[in-house]
């Protein structure tokens, strides 16, 4: 759990520095997972094996309740009322119409391209 | 009644009132949400939001107070962006098999998602900076929040952004997909991440495994396509 949660931060961590070092345009979050993925890749390389049980554990952990750790940005809601109330009619339709969209352009295209799943259960 | 009084003092200076009411209030939401059989609409995310806002505004505290507690949930987000490469390590196998239909199908969704929200606020006469911000709405909190403060847009109505983004899509994602005859599971979660990042992807897990994973994947690549794309999209279509 401590290992675990280590590497998790220290991985963020990496990955903010040389996201800021190298200005690229990419959250620190997301490199760090790019990092956490290649290194598991070259771990099992090496012949270390898989995840060790405590990373998936905790993984596990912060990823089955991803929901909670929304509300506090969500909560940030009253604070912009007004911006909000001054234009829920653009923001409304905006965000309805264009994750329906996005939802089916991205499931068809998905659909169509990737042939059948020989794995379906 | 004086004592009551001092001890609410002493509460709103300690960042444990903000946290422990976002876990307890949080816990209570799961609950309801399990009551309500799981309904789509009965999401704990909304349920909790709804109840912490409220409780703000009737004890009159300032979100500020408030977040300096809950900042560290909030700040749980980061290494929680990282752990998803453990579900996409996982079905890296699978994944790769995919791989020609997925960069195609994530990039299209993501350019038809953004293109779509920004043009649709503008006709509707939002301002600048609200086309801006519901740019990067279809990507994980922190993601959004970064895009939103480098091109203009405002990082705390993002975040407000992302989340209905995220309840709208857990909400439609289901019965929509199945109505377009859409019924491939890796095809209805790489949707589900890709237009409704992890709260989408929460709910599509609870239905199918392999759904949760391709939204895994497709959380964090859309991650890294919509903070490459959004920058250059932004000038042009958020207007003057």
């Amino acid at each position: 759990m401590l290992n675990a949660l280590t590497l998790l931060v220290f991985c963020q961590f990496a990955g903010e520095i040389t996201a800021r070092a190298a200005s690229l345009p990419l959250p620190g979050p997301v490199l760090g997972l790019v990092f956490l993925l290649a290194g598991l890749l070259l771990r099992a390389r090496l012949g270390y094996g898989g995840p060790s049980p405590a990373l998936k554990s905790t993984s596990q952990g912060l990823l089955g309740h991803l929901g909670l750790l929304f509300v506090p940005a969500g909560v940030g809601v009253v604070t912009q009322f007004d911006v909000i109330g001054a234009n829920w009619l653009p923001i409304a339709v905006s965000i309805t119409v264009s994750t329906v969209l996005g939802l089916l352009t991205t499931g068809w295209v998905m659909q169509r391209l990737a042939g059948p799943d020989d794995e379906a259960r | 009644m004086e004592n009551l009084f001092h001890l609410w003092v002493y509460l709103e200076t300690t960042p444990l009132l903000g946290l422990a009411a976002t876990l307890l209030v949080y816990r209570l939401a799961t609950e309801i949400s399990r009551l309500a059989g799981g309904h789509a609409l009965a999401n704990p995310v909304l349920i909790a939001i709804a109840i912490l806002a409220g409780l703000l505004w009737a004890t009159g505290t300032p979100y500020r107070a408030y977040f300096q507690g809950a900042q560290y949930i909030h700040f749980l987000l980061g290494p929680a962006t990282v752990a998803l490469a453990l579900p996409m390590y996982a079905n890296l196998a699978r994944i790769r098999r995919a791989a020609r239909a997925i960069l195609p199908a994530i990039l299209a969704g993501s350019l038809v998602a953004v293109v779509s929200a920004m043009l649709i606020a503008r006709l509707l006469g939002a301002p600048r900076e609200v086309v801006l911000t519901l740019a990067p709405k279809s990507v994980t909190t922190p993601i959004a929040m970064g895009i939103a403060e480098q091109i203009g847009g405002q990082p705390s109505l993002a975040a407000i952004f992302v989340l209905l983004t995220g309840l709208t899509a857990s909400i439609v994602a289901g019965p929509l997909l199945k109505f377009a005859g859409v019924r491939d599971w890796r095809a209805q979660g790489l949707a589900a991440g890709t237009a409704g990042h992890g709260i989408a992807t929460a709910r599509m897990l609870l239905l199918s495994e392999t759904a949760g994973a391709f939204g895994g994947l497709a959380i964090g690549l859309n991650g890294v396509i919509t903070a490459i794309l959004v920058p250059l999209l932004a000038g042009i279509l958020a207007g003057p």
